[in-house]
């Protein structure tokens, strides 16, 4: 008797103690999973917005005027056709378009053109003499990547206009932020005492605080002005890539400073103890202890501190320049990919044009090299860190 | 040996202290520039500017009454006198003199009679060395009318003043309204999910393949420039979900200008830009509550979610309150997305609702800066020294919260 009691009640207490379903708790999981999965839906929607436009940009059809004309009137089936001489020369291959109705060309000779009629599902039709003959013409992937003229107004998308932009700003961002931030890392981790540092350290945090906008002001009203005197007014432009770099490395000296410094002073007191024991001086111990221990966080704090200079908009939209422009002269206007795009998408732009479409295509470049950057940049922290006891 | 090392010494000291200048310096630049970059506006922001009114406002007097003291009456009454009556008519048709504020007609006659030209400006180095005969003379040869002034380019009319195409009448009142409610809308949608992931990230996720994805995926989203996020605005929000954000579906715009670039969009994008900030600061307030306090709680039985929200929430709250309010800093000076996204470039109405049109403060500032001319740099830096204001008085909040808590926790 007294062994089934005990047995009914430890069943009952197993019971008790299984998983009861708690349906509030597995809805508050799921909706808490969901608010974290929707950064990957950003990231999707990011890759897909700017892909599917992109990839308009490079399929997008459009008949450029090439000033010929037909030379003599055809029927529906001839399949030998004579143009003018005048205008822009045709090769194998290139679909042109006369009226509604669209032509592959398919071999050129003495006496004409060889073609196919009506491809591309056109219905073939008569058509007479002297009407304009339009030719197709495609971005291609070639000419967006290889060529470096960009001007949307007469089809010219040659990315490394803006690139090249965008590159000189970087470049000389990087050789403000670079050297500086190191060295202000270096300061406040090996030479600054507990009290120096924590006035300094809110101070740079402000300098990191302020908008972008206001940066660009900066460069506009003070570094130009400043470039300008020093170099006279002849050789600087009022808008410059040089003057809009500086600024973007003063904006990212904040970000080097102190990621460099977090890597610094991770470094363990023994290292630097160890080097004082052998006689190194205080430089000696810092340079050549301290920063190749850290050296792993300090390549990623310039990988991020590029990466946040390339993808800079204001101060370049502001300062460097309205119009693109190859030119390796830092002195001269030209117009990053950033900049190119906030000018574009501020005006009036209609959302089914060859213009729209190209903004996405910059888009998705800058969005897969920051993005290069970044990873890169975590691989390194992760695979070159020197972990210390 | 010893002597070698003896020999080497005061050379090894010498660099040491070299490099010992160069650090410091260096460190230096940054607050240099900072004090710089301030003073640089301060400087553009106040100053002497000459005028040159079409009518001499002298001539306007009324029984010897000056314009700023009249009457709305009197005001009315100048107006009418020198304007043409075509002109007269056609504003009484817009709207009816009796029902206008006083301020209103006297912009109109500002506007309309007096036309100040702005022929001369002075940045606050300059005033504070010339005398205003000095500047004067310096203008009058070719505006023999022309009047100096000084003036603050921020003052409470310049704060309460919407926007205008007169400099001297411009205000930001449009603009910072538009910024505030673009943020509400960003933080009513970033909080809450950024919050949320945070919790599914700390407390629940498992240490598997997605959950890592999330992670890493969180910290890429935060490296990615603003204004991609801009472009994601522009193509999900105000085209895809046109419909939505222009309040079509709850019928509350007038069709002929109903478009996707409103309020709610924008807000929606810097929602978007300041998600992974909110979800990396609020893991690190939640990671920072004591392990102990979540074992007690089960210890009593709690569940899971009670847990987390009767214990690790308020404990964690000043840490994630602290990181939206920086968050927040973020998004009230970005500028990029939202032009991309489609602020209005003139607009002069307040806006009602998410689904108005709307401009913000930096848009404003960008807007002023790449004018051409100097008067607009001038209340370019007024609207730099607001936004700058609200911008401390925001990261001081965070600030403070930030050294109570950690007392606490202390």
């Amino acid at each position: 008797m007294e062994n089934t009691m005990e047995y009914e009640d430890s069943q009952a207490i197993q019971a008790s103690l299984r998983k009861k379903s708690r349906p509030v708790e597995t809805m508050i999981q799921a909706f808490l999973f969901l608010c974290g999965a929707l950064s990957i839906l950003t990231t999707l929607g990011i890759i897909y917005s700017l892909g599917s436009e992109a990839m308009l940009f490079f399929t997008r059809v459009q008949w450029e005027e090439i000033n010929k004309t037909l030379a003599a009137e055809i029927g529906a089936n001839d399949t030998l056709i004579m143009l003018s001489q005048s205008g822009k020369s045709l090769y194998e291959d290139d679909i042109i378009r006369l009226q509604d109705e669209y032509i592959r060309v398919l071999a050129i000779g003495e006496d004409g053109l060889t073609v196919e009629r009506g491809v591309q599902n056109t219905i073939p039709a008569a058509h007479p003499a002297d009407i304009d003959v339009f030719l197709e013409v495609k971005v291609t992937l070639r000419e967006f990547f290889l060529q470096k003229d960009w001007n949307p107004q007469i089809g010219k998308f040659g990315i490394w206009a803006l690139v090249n932009a965008t590159l000189m700003t970087s470049l000389f961002a990087t050789l403000v932020a670079i050297p500086l931030g190191l060295s202000t890392a270096i300061y406040l981790s090996e030479y600054a005492s507990t009290k120096v540092r924590n006035t300094l350290k809110p101070i740079l945090e402000i300098l990191a605080g302020i908008p972008t906008v206001v940066f660009g002001y900066f460069a506009l009203t003070f570094m130009t002005p400043v470039l300008r005197a020093v170099f006279g007014r002849d050789v600087v432009e009022i808008y410059n890539t040089a003057s809009a770099g500086i600024v973007i490395g003063i904006l990212v000296l904040p970000l080097v400073a102190s990621m460099s410094e977090d890597a610094l002073s991770a470094v363990p007191r023994s290292l630097r103890e160890a080097a004082y024991s052998l006689g190194a001086t205080k430089l000696e111990t810092a340079l050549k202890v301290v920063v190749p221990a850290a050296f792993s966080g300090i390549m990623a704090a310039f990988i991020v501190a590029i990466s946040r200079a390339i993808g800079e908009t204001m101060i370049v939209a502001i300062a460097a320049g309205a119009g693109p422009a190859f030119t390796f002269n830092p002195f001269k206007s030209a117009e990053t990919m950033t900049g190119h795009i906030v000018r574009i998408s501020g005006g009036d732009i209609s959302y089914d044009s060859l213009d729209y479409n190209s903004l996405f295509a910059i888009g998705l470049m800058l969005f897969f090299i920051t993005l290069t950057l970044n990873i890169i940049s975590q691989v390194i922290v992760k695979r070159f860190r020197e972990v210390y006891e | 040996m010893t002597d070698l090392f003896a020999a080497n010494l005061p050379s090894r000291h010498r660099t040491g202290k070299i490099w010992n200048i160069l650090f410091r310096a260096s460190t230096f630049v940054g607050i240099i520039v900072l004090v710089i970059l301030l003073l640089t506006i301060i400087n553009n922001a106040f100053g002497y500017v000459a005028f040159e009114y079409k009518i001499n406002p002298d001539s306007l007097v009324i029984e010897g009454v000056p314009l700023e003291e009249m009457s709305k009456e009197q005001l009315t009454q100048v107006l009418q006198e020198n304007v043409s009556k075509g002109l007269f008519r056609n504003l009484e048709n817009q709207q009816p003199f009796e029902n206008r504020e006083r301020d209103e007609i006297y912009g109109l006659i500002l506007e309309r009679v007096l036309e100040p030209q702005i022929v001369g400006i002075w940045n606050m180095v300059d005033t504070i060395q010339l005398s205003r005969q000095e500047a004067l003379a310096e203008v009058i040869d070719q505006h023999p009318n022309a009047t100096i002034e000084f003036m603050s380019w921020l003052d409470l009319q310049f704060l309460t003043s919407p926007q205008s195409s007169t400099v001297v009448r411009a205000g930001i009142r449009t603009a910072v309204l538009g910024s505030l409610w673009t943020i509400m809308v960003a933080v009513l949608f970033a909080f809450p999910i950024g919050v949320g992931g945070a919790i599914y990230l700390e407390e629940y996720a498992e240490d598997n393949k997605l959950n890592r994805f999330i992670r890493t995926n969180i910290y890429n989203l935060s490296g990615v420039p603003s204004i991609i996020y801009g472009m994601l605005g522009l193509a999900i929000f105000v085209r895809v979900l046109n419909k939505l954000t222009s309040g079509a579906v709850f019928g509350v715009v007038d069709p002929i200008n109903s478009n996707g670039r409103t309020i709610l969009s924008a807000g929606l994008t810097l929602g978007l830009l300041i998600l992974p900030m909110i979800i990396i600061n609020a893991q690190e307030a939640i990671k920072a509550v004591p392990n102990s306090l979540r074992l007690a709680s089960y210890g009593l039985g709690g569940t899971r979610w009670q847990t987390i929200w009767h214990h690790v929430l308020p404990n964690a709250l000043p840490g994630v309150l602290t990181g939206a309010i920086l968050a927040v800093s973020r998004a009230f000076g970005e500028t990029a997305p939202l032009v991309v996204v489609g602020a209005s470039t003139f607009i002069t109405i307040d806006p009602q609702s998410p689904f108005s049109k709307f401009t913000t403060l930096p848009i404003q500032i960008y807007q002023w800066t790449s004018r051409p001319q100097d008067e607009f740099r001038s209340i370019a830096a007024a609207a730099i020294i607001v936004l700058l204001i609200l911008l401390l008085t925001l990261n001081t909040t965070a600030i403070l919260l930030r050294n109570r808590f950690s007392r606490r926790m202390n």
